[in-house]
């Protein structure tokens, strides 16, 4: 199935004419947390297709770490389907969706903590291909060897030692290998990059990069950092408090937003340039709490074009560029090609 | 721009500086022996200005601001001189550090979770400090304390002061901590990473409070961060930390537009930049940072450096400067500079 991607190509949509790989369709997740709910994600419907990178950001507490795990199965799905590769996620126990899980790989925030610092990195990076059966050792070794070398690391240097003697940036490498071990279609990172320092960064963004490129991933690239993400991704998905407010081309969403949260999180940005003007604080109070979200549109209460129709009636994704879609009300008309943003 | 030069060169514009470091070293006994955090720091700071100080993790940043404060771990060695506001702070005993601290100069942490009592409330730990330091009553104490919150954007301060830490956000969180380091109108700030464990949007709020309070108390204020958009912004001087060195130090508009050093140049050039498309290339540096109970004797970047050469590798470059004195590298193959 690899390699069939054409990534020579950039997909400028999930829903074009191919299956896509990953399909999310109506998903929620909630949780109890004393006697009261948490809806950590409502209903997010988006599509991947083979050889895409998508980027999901947002702030903490939107959801986007409960909506890889839901992906994965790590947490619990409340209602909507996952569908990979056509075979709905969410329907699956048991020996299938084990088989099914070798295809889709995860790497966390925090390298440091996702490794065992008491084991070897050859038994961390061995324990894949272990539990999906490849018994000869020989083979075995040849497959840590080559994937360790495709990370950046030494076999001969690095496969004795334990996990607690490599810094947060090798430890991103070992993790990486980790879930490259089995040869993933889709692999999904969560904040790969923001424990990391600014030159350790780099070098791993330019990693991931190389590595799907060389194993032919489709990746879900979720960070709070919107520069990374434009780094890497196709396309652009922004969550607040539990919804998807817009998804776009990377471009477009950069250069035209149209939900006035995403605006807002471009402005906030600061920029490594002295003579960028610091935008006047658009930014007032701080993400409601996902227990209660208000009524119609989440991000009302912080947004300065809220109406009284975004408190009454939740706004639906829809189409105002190819491609492009939000969920406002009163979407910024700059959402076209004639109107490029001032920087 | 004038200001900025001005700031950086605070020594030779006649006003004594409100701080001055002047050599200061910091060696911290690990099981791998002696660790030099900081080598031979020597920065200074004029009062309302600000100086940033950046570097990746254990560039000594942050010990570099402990040492400032006197604030070390006990077994870390001190060599060098801290003077602040006219006064020797290495040569003060601990009960006059103690009435310095908070009234002199105050710290804002990086994490108000921990920074903050998570069993005493909001109003009890800014009342605590008020009398402590001011010698307020307690009515006296809760009113102040009342005004401060109000001052750093907490709404309904009367009702937000009965509460306790976990009640509020990271960014409410942290606006406390800013109301506790302000309740005794300090001379210097010092904010550690104030906004690394918050989100964006309100990264941007802490940012904008910290200036505004800042200007109005004419406050002098040292912003430690590993991210150089963080500083490029919001201060007039920069100094950028290596190995617990400074490897460079100008005013800031310099910094980004000049710099001479090539870690600063790698570092600036490693942040993704959002004007570029997607599937940019980074130019990332190589290699990882030296084990600081490793020293080498030549420039602690010349492992990760294009430009080095044998001479990198023996001699560690000085600090220096070569035209302006506001502008100091340490560097024996410098870049070219402005064009």
């Amino acid at each position: 199935m690899r390699g069939a991607s054409d990534r020579s190509r950039p997909v400028a949509a999930g829903n074009g004419e191919a299956a896509p790989l990953l399909r999310v369709d109506d998903l929620s997740v909630d949780y109890q947390a004393g006697g009261n709910t948490v809806y950590a994600v409502s209903g997010i419907s988006f599509a991947i297709a083979r050889g895409e990178t998508l980027g999901l950001v947002g702030e903490s507490g939107c959801g986007k770490s409960s909506l890889a795990r839901a992906i994965l199965r790590l947490v619990a799905v409340s209602s909507g389907r996952v569908l990979f590769d056509g075979v709905d996620l969410t329907q699956l126990g048991g020996a299938p969706l084990r088989q099914l899980r070798r295809r889709l790989q995860i790497i966390f925030q925090d390298p440091i903590a996702s490794l065992n610092p008491r084991r070897r990195i050859d038994d961390i990076i061995a324990e894949p291909l272990l539990i999906a059966g490849v018994a000869d050792k020989t083979q075995r070794d040849r497959r840590i060897d080559d994937v360790l070398t495709a990370v950046g690391l030494d076999p001969a240097l690095v496969r004795a030692r334990y996990a607690h003697a490599f810094s947060g940036g090798q430890c991103q490498r070992i993790a990486i290998a980790r879930a490259l071990i089995l040869e993933p279609e889709l692999v999904v990172c969560d904040e790969p990059v923001s424990a990391l320092d600014v030159s350790i960064r780099a070098q791993i963004i330019n990693l991931l990069e190389a590595m799907k490129a060389r194993y032919g991933l489709t990746l879900l690239f979720i960070a709070h950092d919107l520069a990374v993400v434009k780094a890497v991704s196709d396309r652009v998905a922004v969550m607040y408090l539990g919804k998807l407010c817009e998804i776009a081309p990377t471009e477009a969403l950069f250069q035209h937003p149209a939900h006035p949260y995403t605006a807002l999180l471009l402005d906030a940005i600061p920029r490594p340039d002295p003579d960028a003007p610091i935008p006047a604080s658009l930014a007032v109070g701080e993400p409601p709490s996902p227990l209660a979200p208000p009524s119609g549109c989440r991000f009302r209460t912080r947004c300065p074009r809220a109406t009284r129709r975004c408190q009454e009636e939740v706004p639906l994704l829809r189409e105002v560029a190819p491609a492009h879609l939000v969920a406002c009300h009163v979407p910024l008309s700059s959402a076209g090609p004639e109107a490029p943003r001032p920087r | 721009m004038g200001q900025a030069i001005q700031a950086a060169e605070a020594v030779g514009a006649g006003t004594p500086p409100l701080l001055s470091i002047e050599s200061v070293s910091v060696e911290l006994p690990t099981r791998r022996g002696p660790l030099r955090a900081v080598d031979g720091v020597s920065l200074s700071l004029a009062a309302g200005r600000t100086l940033g100080i950046v570097g990746e993790s254990g560039s000594g940043k942050t010990m570099l601001s402990r040492a400032v404060a006197q604030l070390l771990p006990a077994s870390a060695c001190l060599s060098g001189r801290v003077r602040f506001d006219g006064q020797d702070l290495t040569a003060l005993s601990p009960q006059a550090l103690r009435r310095l601290r908070g009234r002199a100069f105050a710290f804002v942490f990086q994490d108000p979770m921990t920074s903050l009592n998570p069993v005493l409330t909001v109003g009890g730990q800014i009342t605590e400090t008020l009398k402590e330091h001011l010698g307020l009553d307690g009515a006296a104490a809760v009113r102040r304390a009342i005004e401060l919150l109000a001052q750093v954007g907490i709404p309904n301060p009367e009702q937000r002061l009965k509460q306790y830490p976990h009640q509020f956000s990271g960014g409410m969180r942290q606006r406390v901590a800013i109301a506790i380091a302000l309740s005794c109108e300090p001379k210097l700030l010092i904010a550690d990473e104030p906004t690394t464990a918050l989100d964006v949007t309100v990264q941007a709020q802490i940012l904008d409070l910290l200036a505004r309070e800042q200007r109005r108390r004419h406050m002098a204020m040292i912003l430690i961060t590993h991210d150089l958009a963080v500083v490029a912004g919001r201060t007039d001087a920069v100094a950028v930390m290596y190995a617990g060195r400074v490897v460079e130090r100008a005013p800031t508009r310099t910094l980004f537009r000049a710099m001479r050093m090539p870690y600063t140049r790698a570092l600036i050039a490693a942040i993704p930049k959002l004007d570029a498309p997607p599937h940019t290339p980074l130019p990332a540096i190589s290699g990882l940072p030296p084990d600081p109970t490793r020293p080498s004797p030549g420039c602690a970047f010349a492992p990760r450096c294009a430009s080095a050469d044998a001479q990198c590798r023996t001699a560690a470059p000085p600090l220096k400067a070569v035209d302006v004195g506001a502008h100091q590298f340490a560097c024996w193959h410098p870049l070219a500079g402005a064009p």
